[in-house]
């Protein structure tokens, strides 16, 4: 099964097998493995791709689905060397420990920023629940969503892409 | 091989205790290190190179002359290296899982060494490379390997200052070393570190106790340090073990027995055989595929047939009762002392005014670390690589040789930077899957455990049982303590508390699910029954529950934490409501002291506890990084919620009956309130690891709130897994 994969602005030939998720496709036939698995089962986030600017889960998506439509992952956030906000800001913050689960977490909060530019913490809390921090750096996470969407709506350069 | 496939576990406990026992007498071989001084800087270079061993062998090396000048001892611990460009590389056999050593240790080096951290690098876990090491774990890494990176970085330090001392024929006490150079303040001279190494092949081996900076005076160490590879981790670039690719490889899975001591009965691959490129490989009871992609991989375990055989299992309904009748007789408990007697606690409960007899259970839990067990491994000419996320990548070198009849210096463990562990990755059950796939299929193969094998095939915390049995005298005083553990361990099962009747015992159990080491272990157990009870005391006695601590209480560290948490948290400032409490838990472990204060907030009607503030006061010594401590006390704090309110391992017959995040609850952004850390730096203290003890607070804590809101009193951990029950 051929397939045109558009990821990161870049289009890709793939021929995946019918029952190939996009995660796997992202990660095995593409090398692009910031997309992490950590279920496999649509519970843990850490697998998050944004398509067409909406955030879902890479390992219950079919590649197949997904064709055609824009992608981006991780490796497609940072732009001529400049890191996105959400990273700038978790990496100020050092919102992580061990960092499986933060290539998810940006992208989910990527995604939550693009549809509000300065959530509250509750809502913060709520989009980003389907992810997972087992090193439970919460706390952290959420101070850097804050800081992300406080320089995106102090239109401190970039806004949040 | 299934015999070694799991491999049993030894408790920390007793590695721990290995670990000592190593240090202080023994010392194990390390073959790697058997190589001629020349070689070495074959491989490395020129320079300088300096390497800490045990203080006994260096000593016994000096009076046999200079053990440097051919072989290296045997018994290195860590080594740095000074290269010709300038480049620092230091060796440690630790691992970094999260709990950022990397970063605190680079911090140590680049004190010493005075040279910027950019210009260190560090070799972490990888057998081939560092000098042997028992593993990560137990909070070791701070207190030991800190220390022995510190002492060689002072000491290449010394040696910098000599050579450039003799290259200008000054004397070495006017000169300074300083951001990776040796400076003349007089002439105004300046050499840097690589130039001085130029040339030189150097080797120096170190006693593991020299004089070193005391921490009063740290600049680097002692900071905020941004982690060293922190942008590798927002921008998907760093590559844990499931990233990691080899030419040729192909993607292994292994195909699990129906139930936990099953056996193989008959088995029909026929069909698996036929899909292309694919093999299937039986050993004993060991059934694999390799597949050359994931999709055709998962393909094969479906279309495999399998019979297997499994024993009658027990269930989690039966756990605790289980848990007492398989006990075995004291004495046999991890080399621990079986039991702790002090005065008579018959006679402190015969003359106590109230006594209290109470049980608490804690249940088997995941760690379920983000990163599934993962192995990579390559078969190169009868030589084994493989890559694998483990906490002792020595021991899984060591299980590999034994399992595939190699000599350990044929097996070469490298560990990526791994997406956390928590005490989950001591065994190399991936990497044997992995090397035996890779054996039979003559590729590299790649094997990524699933997340319902996560939740099955791992080991667990261990569950337990706790007897408590008390006597208090009207005025607070508690006169007599007895402490009975069933299974889930002896750390932290001694009271701090100044009783002066005790009788504290740890019975090891037949355990019916695999178990092992776990962030915190026994000591999570321990604090919770013994923080619970001591709750119930002062209610007994009417006392608040933070007075009742203090007055039973002389340790001033454990006081101190205790009035640090409580004042940040405004303890007693305002009264509990019965939709909201406060409650209070501390202890001592690993040389850590931690006070924990928790809000809770009830919804009578929905049976439903949320925490709404943990206060958490920590201190454990001199701060290495504050920062990085911070989010470890803050992680672990809201990691406890976890075991503390909801996650418990079910199982039934062989068989886990919750093996996916959608029935195993894990804390998440709605479970996890505003945490707050007070550090305690005691800069006149050496410091101590602090990526365990912070968690053992949060679950008494958090159920002496509820108590406080509800007059419920909850004995078990996960307190409140199906909601608040009607009554205790
Ligand atoms: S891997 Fe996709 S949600 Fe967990
Ligand atoms: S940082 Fe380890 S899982 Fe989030």
């Amino acid at each position: 099964m051929s397939l045109a994969l558009l990821v990161n602005g870049i289009e890709h030939k793939v021929d995946p097998a019918p029952d190939q998720s996009l995660l796997s496709v992202l990660r095995d036939n593409l090398n692009l493995t910031g997309t992490k698995y950590g279920c496999g089962e649509g519970q843990c986030g850490a697998c998050t791709v944004l398509l067409n600017s909406r955030p879902v889960r890479s390992c219950r998506t079919l590649a197949s689905f997904a064709a055609g439509k824009p992608i981006t992952t991780i490796e497609g956030l940072e732009q001529n060397g400049r890191l996105h906000p959400v990273q700038e800001a978790f990496l100020k913050l050092e919102a992580f420990e061990c960092g499986y689960c933060t290539s998810g977490m940006i992208m989910s909060a990527v995604a939550l920023l693009k549809q509000n530019h300065s959530p509250t913490d509750s809502q913060v809390r709520e989009f980003m629940n389907g992810n997972v921090c087992r090193c439970c750096t919460y706390p952290r996470i959420l101070e850097a969503v804050r800081l992300a969407s406080t320089r995106a709506s102090a239109g401190s350069g970039e806004q949040a892409r | 091989m299934n015999g070694n496939l799991h491999s049993v576990e030894l408790d920390f406990e007793r590695t721990a205790a290995l670990e000592n026992a190593q240090q202080d007498s023994m010392f194990r071989l390390d073959y790697r290190f058997e190589l001629q001084r020349r070689e070495f800087f074959k491989l490395l270079g020129g320079g300088l190179l300096v390497g800490v061993c045990v203080s006994s062998l260096a000593q016994e090396s000096g009076r046999k002359g200079r053990p440097s000048e051919d072989n290296l001892p045997t018994s290195l611990s860590a080594w740095l290296h000074v290269a010709e460009d300038g480049k620092v590389t230091v060796y440690t056999g630790k691992v970094e899982v999260g709990q950022n050593i990397r970063t605190s240790l680079s911090q140590q080096v680049a004190e010493e060494l005075r040279s910027p951290i950019e210009s260190i690098q560090l070799v972490m876990g990888d057998t081939a490379l560092c000098p042997f090491d028992m593993g990560t774990f137990g909070s070791r890494t701070t207190p030991n390997m800190g220390p022995r990176l510190r002492n060689v970085a002072a000491t290449a330090r010394e040696q910098l200052i000599t050579i450039a001392a003799e290259r200008w024929r000054v004397s070495r006490d006017t000169l300074v070393a300083s951001d990776g150079k040796i400076l003349d303040p007089r002439s105004r001279k300046s050499i840097s570190y690589g130039e001085l190494s130029r040339g030189q092949e150097l080797v120096t081996v170190i006693p593991d106790d020299p004089p070193l900076e005391a921490p009063k005076d740290w600049k680097v160490a002692g900071t905020a340090a941004p982690k060293v590879d922190g942008r590798t981790f927002v921008t998907g670039e760093h590559k844990y073990t499931p990233d990691t690719t080899r030419p040729g490889m192909l993607v292994g899975k292994v195909v699990r027995p129906s139930a936990f001591k099953a056996s193989l009965v008959s088995l029909d691959s026929a069909e698996a055989s036929k899909i292309p490129g694919v093999a299937v490989v039986r050993d004993g009871n060991f059934v694999g595929v390799v597949a050359p992609d994931e999709p055709s991989a998962v393909r094969a375990v479906r279309a495999i047939h399998a019979e297997w055989k499994a024993p009658a299992q027990s269930s989690d309904a039966t756990l605790f009762s289980d848990l007492r009748k398989r006990t075995s007789e004291p004495g046999e408990t991890y080399g621990m002392n079986p039991s702790h007697v002090v005065g008579s606690v018959e006679q402190g409960l015969a003359n106590a005014d109230k006594t209290l007899s109470q049980t608490y259970t804690v249940a088997y839990i995941a760690h379920a670390p983000l990163e599934p067990r993962a192995a990579l491994a390559e078969w190169n000419n009868g030589k084994l690589t493989v890559w694998t996320g483990t906490q002792r990548p020595f021991a899984v070198r060591d299980d590999l040789a034994e399992t595939f009849h190699v000599s350990p210096e044929n097996v070469r463990v490298i560990v990526p930077d791994t997406g956390s562990a928590y005490g989950g990755k001591h065994v190399g059950d991936a990497a044997v899957e992995a090397a035996r796939l890779a054996r039979a299929a003559g590729k590299p193969v790649r094997v990524v455990w699933t997340r319902e094998e996560e939740f099955t095939w791992a080991y667990f915390r261990p569950a337990g049982v706790i007897d408590v049995k008390s006597g208090v005298r009207k005025d607070g005083t508690v006169v007599a303590w007895q402490f009975d553990n069933y299974n889930s361990g002896p750390s932290a099962i001694s009271t701090p508390y100044n009783i002066p009747n005790q009788k504290i015992e740890f019975h090891a159990s037949d355990s019916p699910l695999r178990q092992g080491s776990y962030r915190g272990l026994a000591a999570t157990a321990n604090h919770f029954a013994r923080e619970t009870h001591m709750d119930e005391l002062a209610h007994i006695v009417r006392m608040d529950p933070l007075e009742f601590r203090l007055k039973n209480l002389n340790d001033p560290r454990l006081a101190a934490v205790f009035q640090a948490a409580a004042e940040k948290f405004g303890w007693g400032r305002e009264k509990g409501t019965p939709t909201r409490g406060f409650g209070i838990a501390g202890g001592v472990e690993k040389g850590g002291y931690i006070a924990t204060c928790a809000e809770v907030e009830i919804d009578p009607a929905r049976r439903d506890v949320a925490v709404r503030r943990i206060v958490a006061a920590f201190e454990c010594g001199a701060i290495v990084n504050p920062d990085g401590l911070r989010n470890q006390v803050a992680g672990a704090a809201a990691q406890g919620l976890g075991g503390g309110l909801f996650e418990a391992i079910g199982f039934d017959d062989g068989k886990i009956t919750n093996p996916h995040f959608a029935d195993y609850r894990v804390p998440r952004f709605t479970d996890v309130p505003k945490i707050e850390v007070v550090l305690l730096d005691r800069k006149d203290l050496p410091p101590a690891g602090a990526g365990e003890t912070p968690i053992v607070g949060t679950a008494p804590a958090v159920g002496n709130a509820i108590f406080a809101a509800t007059r419920i009193r909850l004995r078990s951990m996960p307190l409140v897994p199906r909601g608040l029950p009607k009554s205790s």
